[in-house]
């Protein structure tokens, strides 16, 4: 255990995957899937539907459905956090991992005032008295931007806007000065504006506190302005791994050079733009091969009949392709 | 190169009654579209952009009267909408058709897809026979790309994007001339956006289609439009020709919104000058006086927040209602 | 470096299929009839109820006695294997079986008849009220309240005073009546209905009111509408026994449910088999249609959807 402390790895998956039982038989949801993130580091989790981007961290924290069951490792600073008992794993979950949602009324208790909801962290996971949970609390409000928190403290979630709940819920995940903070989409339901305003908070906050912060998205922009290492998941697995700069520039998986290829911008005018053919996997049917290659516009015959693992394709660049670095104009299909 | 005009809104209010908080207090009036107007040419696409609140769902609406405009007018090939009679409007449907946020909602899920997509044409062609029904039904599928022997599946059966289709399916069926596309693809996934905004220029150009197009998404607004119309709290706050607001945006709120739209590029994102909004957008409820952006916006004066500016022409094909445009 | 499109296509279409696009198309109508099948109190309860209703309408034919024929010789006689009445007799001589299965049908008539009833008044009543909302709505729902208000049973006794006891005019008093509450809950269901963007799509389509009402909001009102006629009949039901044991049901030699309860009830302590019969097939049928109404409606539960 001395040794992860000195070293800045913070949270490890080994070998990790996530299993749902279905009335239909056992639906993988994340299949083997391993991860670093360092201390303070900036990640971001790329993926659409049934990626399986959300119900990774999920089950870290301990929030599965039911019917879900992990296996392998997701060590936290050297402890694997699936072999905690409830009781254990609620005390890391309050204090060291935070969890901030798209609808932050999934952590906002509507018949409860905010104030109330803000100083129970402090009061349960760091022992402080009510009033110098308070002083904290408000002094956390300001950090996140609400303007007149004394008067925003004591109102209830319904009486605050979208925008302002989200920053409380950010303050309640921060409050615990926890090392590390999962954002799951946080900003698709606001407003273009808020957002920036939301993400800055973030990159402020994290950098401030030196949290490490994983921000799950199906946004390549909302990645592009925040990131500085990215994993793109496809059907339960990591397709690609690499700095942002080097993921952008010079995208090794098929799936995430289409998918770049495939959004408009809003500072250029696009003409050609690439469509991704078929739809978001179905997990319970993932053919024998790579899982992408019924749409992966490059697919060859040894891409059917076995399944790339992830691999160095470059320095600190990862990918599960046989084929990886595709031109531009492979990927490109008729717009 | 005078395109003919298809559509002319002038002036148009939409308001509604709210009821306020106290127990004796006379109801609120929400303005959701203020003062609106804009002339969209044969042929043309025009982007609808602002944040939740701006009241660009509200304005497709009402353009369509499916909610009914106060003030104004809706100069429709020439005749005002709002002064027809209801069977005369029902009648004008014919040729200006919608197709909606949720695509799943949309649907009747207890009707099947076939008559889904066959209803614009039992109302608008009522001598067809259930036979030559089926056949333009299906013809029109195949055009959208769905499979034309899923006629008879119910809408909960099909994914997302799929559903969109059949919205769409349904929407060009009796050949309309105008479609409002209110914020189309926003519910669905990045990779069948893609798909759906193809198809949808596809169809455009196939069917010489009008289109407005409504949406909070900066990109695809930019890509599909030729002109584009930005509203904050109902009121037009910039318009002009597609590229060049999008490149020299001339009123503030245009610009912070540019700046805060998030660009998939990471060199470009570091090296950015972001302008940072303060606040949140203020309540329809209760409108500033003055500029309806003045609260929030860094170049303010006296005049800002006392008298609202009307708008006044930046530079050939941009207007923008500013007293401190940028040029 | 060879492309392979036809194994490509072939897993496509393989994983197309295998996406959920079943053989049979399943309407929702389909999914809550399977799901129904799977409620056990409720299958039980649909063959108990058929097996009632069968033996009500077929039964008569059965038995070698009438409802309305004395058998002189045996008077007031308890339930026994060995003179045919196996129900036993009542005090005029009359097969109580017989009678039982008779009232039974006329239970039966009258909950159909007065739902069936309710059931298309208050639908269209509740429906277009809902739909055309603002002074019509209020109007149409003022006047419901106003019946609402009405004291249902003296309403009914009234009627049967001035009218005299016709077994019509029970079916068409208590129809009448019951449609209100029918009423209500579509138009409650309309005003919900009438938000959903398919509502909207189909007035942008063009569709003329009248034509929305029919085509599109009646037809999902079918869950709503089902589950409440199947847990009215027995609430008729009960009503009609309840009417009948005051004595203002059905009139002599006509018999219900009720009418024999009520008779079985005053004859207790010598012949306890006139009430236990009738009892206990009016419990069996209005248990068996609570648990098929309640199988209903968990079977249309949208939280399953």
């Amino acid at each position: 255990m001395q040794k992860d402390i000195k070293n800045d790895t913070l949270l490890e998956l080994k070998d990790y995957s996530i299993s749902f039982r279905t009335p239909e038989g056992e639906v993988k949801a994340v299949s083997n899937m391993n991860l670093t993130v360092k201390r303070g580091e900036r990640i971001a989790i790329v993926g659409e539907s049934g990626s399986g981007k959300s119900q990774t961290f999920l089950g870290i924290m301990g929030l599965l459905a039911k019917n879900g069951r992990t296996s392998g490792q997701a060590l936290l600073e050297g402890r694997d956090v699936l072999a905690l008992k409830p009781r254990e794993l609620d005390h890391v979950r309050g204090k060291d991992m935070a969890m901030v949602f798209q609808d932050p009324m999934t952590a906002l208790n509507p018949s409860l005032k905010i104030s109330r909801q803000l100083t129970e962290q402090l009061e349960v996971h760091r022992g402080f008295t009510a009033r110098a949970a308070s002083n904290e609390a408000l002094d956390m409000l300001k950090r996140v931007g609400i303007p007149d928190p004394s008067r925003r403290f004591n109102l209830y979630p319904h009486e605050l806007s979208g925008g302002m709940r989200q920053r409380i819920v950010i303050a309640m995940a921060l409050l615990t000065k926890p090392k590390l903070l999962i954002a799951d989409e946080p900003t698709t339901a606001l407003d273009v504006t808020i957002q920036a305003q939301i993400l800055d908070l973030f990159n402020d906050l994290t950098a401030e506190m030196n949290t490490a912060l994983v921000m799950i998205t199906h946004d390549l922009g909302v990645v592009a302005g925040l990131a500085d290492r990215v994993a793109v998941m496809y059907a339960g697995r990591i397709v690609e791994e690499a700095p942002v700069d080097e993921l952008f520039e010079n995208p090794a998986h098929p799936y995430t050079a289409a998918l770049h290829a495939s959004i408009p911008r809003p500072d250029q005018d696009v003409d050609q733009l690439a469509v991704i053919p078929g739809r978001p996997p179905n997990l319970q049917h993932l053919p024998k091969g790579c899982s992408f290659s019924p749409r992966c516009p490059l697919v060859q015959n040894d891409c059917i009949d076995a399944a790339p693992r992830l691999d160095v394709q470059a320095p600190r660049h990862l990918a599960a392709c046989f084929h990886a670095f595709p031109r531009l104009e492979e990927v490109l299909t008729n717009g | 190169m005078a395109e003919r005009s298809l559509l002319r809104v002038e002036n148009l209010t939409t308001q509604f009654d709210v009821p306020s908080k106290g127990f004796f207090k006379p109801p609120l009036t929400l303005t959701a579209v203020n003062n609106v107007s804009f002339d969209l040419s044969e042929g043309r696409t025009l982007g609808i952009v602002g944040e939740s609140g701006c009241g660009k769902s509200t304005l497709g609406r009402s353009i369509l009267r499916l909610l009914k405009a106060q003030k104004g007018r809706i100069l429709w090939q020439g005749r005002n909408l709002l002064d027809l009679s209801d069977e005369e409007m029902r009648a004008a449907r014919r040729d200006m058709q919608i197709i909606f946020q949720d695509p799943i909602a949309s649907l009747d899920p207890r009707m099947t897809v076939g008559d889904i997509i066959a209803e614009p044409l039992t109302v608008f062609e009522p001598k067809l026979n259930r036979a030559q029904r089926a056949e333009r039904v299906q013809e029109i599928m195949a055009a959208v790309g769905l499979v034309p022997e899923m006629i008879n599946r119910y809408p909960h059966e099909f994914s997302g994007g799929q559903a969109q289709r059949i919205g769409i399916a349904r929407a060009v069926i009796t050949r309309p001339k105008l479609i409002i596309c209110d914020e189309p693809v926003s519910a669905l996934d990045v990779s069948i956006q893609g798909q759906v905004i193809t198809l949808l220029r596809k169809l455009r150009k196939e069917f010489g289609l009008t289109l407005i197009f409504i949406s909070h998404d900066l990109s695809v607004v930019r890509l599909i439009s030729d002109d584009v119309l930005v509203l904050y709290l109902g009121k037009v706050v910039e318009a002009g020709d597609c590229a060049t607001v999008f490149d020299k945006p001339a009123h503030p709120y245009t610009q912070a919104l540019f700046s805060a739209a998030p660009i998939p590029d990471p060199k470009l994102a570091r090296g950015r000058q972001r302008i940072r909004l303060q606040g949140d957008p203020p309540s329809p409820l209760n409108p500033p006086k003055g500029c309806v952006f003045s609260p929030r916006c860094w170049k303010a004066t006296d005049i800002c927040r006392t008298e609202m500016p009307l708008s006044e022409e930046v530079r050939p094909g941009q207007t923008a209602a500013c007293y401190h445009i940028e040029r | 470096m060879i492309l392979n499109p036809a194994k490509r296509e072939l897993l496509a279409a393989e994983l197309l299929e295998a996406e959920g696009l079943s053989p049979v198309s399943r309407s929702l109508t389909r999914d809550a009839l399977r799901r129904l099948c799977r409620n056990k109190a409720a299958v039980a309860s649909i063959i108990v109820l058929t097996l009632l209703v069968l033996v009500a309408f077929i039964g008569p034919y059965l038995i070698p006695f009438g409802y309305e024929d004395p058998d002189w010789a045996a008077f007031r006689s308890p339930p026994s294997f060995a003179d045919g009445h196996y129900f036993g007799t009542d005090p005029n001589g009359r097969d109580l079986l017989a009678r039982v299965l008779y009232g039974t049908r006329v239970s039966l008539a009258v909950a159909l008849t007065a739902t069936l009833v309710s059931v298309v008044i208050g639908v269209l009543y509740g429906a277009i009220s809902g739909y055309m909302g603002g002074r019509v709505d209020a109007v149409m729902m003022r006047f419901v309240d106003i019946m609402y208000a009405f004291p249902y049973i003296l309403f009914v006794i009234l009627l049967m005073v001035i009218f005299g006891r016709n077994v019509y005019l029970l079916f068409a008093a208590i129809g009448a009546l019951e449609w209100l509450t029918m009423a209500r809950i579509v138009r409650g269901q309309t005003l919900s209905l009438k938000q959903r963007e398919f509502i909207e799509a189909a007035r942008a389509s063009g569709q003329k009111p009248l034509k929305i009402i029919t085509r599109h909001i009646i037809p999902n009102l079918v869950g709503p509408v089902v589950i409440f006629a199947a847990l009215t009949v027995p609430e008729i039901i009960a009503t009609e026994s309840f009417l009948s044991y005051l004595g203002f049901g059905v009139q002599e030699p006509l018999t219900s449910l009720g009418t024999l309860i009520s008779e079985g009830t005053d004859a207790m302590e010598s012949m306890p088999w006139l009430l236990v019969f009738p009892a206990g097939f009016l419990v069996a049928l209005l248990l068996s249609l609570l648990f098929i109404g309640d199988g209903l409606r968990d079977a249309f539960d949208p939280r399953d959807r």
